[in-house]
């Protein structure tokens, strides 16, 4: 699976302006349903849903990044966005570190392969580093936007 | 079937405390993921931090990849699903104990209910 397969472009950001757990998850929920993706009636039930999963345990998987993710019955495919912290945010990631780099994931009930997928491409880009640094300096959406997409078709050459 | 022979499929030279030439054996053992949701997140975080008790390597293979068993990102990049084998190897001095442990949370679902809508 590819980022373009679950990323929708319009939402993503390159400097959120929460500095909570709870506040960037909020954040991206609303880029998503900005962009059309979720409706705005489902944005508190995701958002709840989004934070209950992570009582369970944090999805800051370290290396400052952090994968929140829901199922919700309103979609009928994977969504998801990304999203960047300047000043990191605190996650209470399994390495303690503050979080830089957000994506955030909500996928249909019934398609756990799709979302395992969809981990599998995150983790798998996350693994070189000059990805992350690249990241972490987008200054705007479209760098971003750029970025995934060169992932995308031939890995990030550092 | 669950294959619980543990095989010595090679063994390594390292130097143990004292300087000495040991031999380190690599066994292994397959496991199935059996929870519906397949090794996403939770149960990647669960296998990460077990893995990391031992003092043996430990890492996972499937037909075209291997991740080291203490790394969430390498586990993740399995994306194994539901019915999916693996083969954990594990090296070291406690390679028998971690590879009993790992057996164990995947035989246990990582806790895992299948009516959970928690991923």
């Amino acid at each position: 699976m590819k980022f373009s397969d679950f990323v929708a472009n319009d939402a993503v950001r390159s400097h959120v302006h929460a500095a909570t757990k709870e506040g960037v998850i909020r954040e991206m929920a609303q880029s998503l349903v900005d962009a059309g993706k979720i409706a705005p009636g489902d944005l508190e039930g995701i958002v709840k849903a989004i934070m209950k999963r992570e009582d369970l345990g944090s999805t800051g998987i370290g290396r400052g990044v952090a994968v929140p993710h829901t199922k919700h019955p309103s979609v009928n495919k994977l969504v998801g966005t990304v999203a960047v912290s300047q000043q990191g945010i605190d996650f209470q990631s399994l390495d303690g570190e503050p979080v830089q780099l957000f994506f955030l994931l909500v996928s249909p009930p019934d398609r756990p392969g799709d979302h395992l997928r969809a981990l599998e491409n995150i983790s798998r880009q996350l693994r070189d580093d000059s990805f992350c640094r690249l990241l972490k300096a987008a200054k705007e959406p479209v760098d971003i936007q750029h970025l995934l997409e060169e992932a995308d078709s031939h890995g990030v050459v550092s | 079937m669950w294959c619980r022979d543990m095989n010595a499929r090679s063994s390594e030279s390292v130097r143990d405390a004292a300087g000495d030439l040991q031999q380190e054996e690599t066994i292994s053992r397959e496991v199935v993921v059996v929870n519906a949701a397949g090794l996403h997140a939770r149960p990647a975080d669960l296998l990460a931090r077990e893995a990391r008790k031992w003092q043996s390597r430990i890492a996972f293979v499937n037909d075209s990849q291997r991740a080291d068993g203490k790394s969430i990102l390498e586990l993740l990049t399995l994306a194994a699903e539901a019915g999916t084998r693996l083969v954990v190897e594990a090296t070291g001095p406690d390679a028998r104990e971690a590879l009993d442990a790992i057996g164990s949370l995947f035989e246990s679902r990582f806790n895992e209910h299948e009516n959970d809508q928690e991923s």
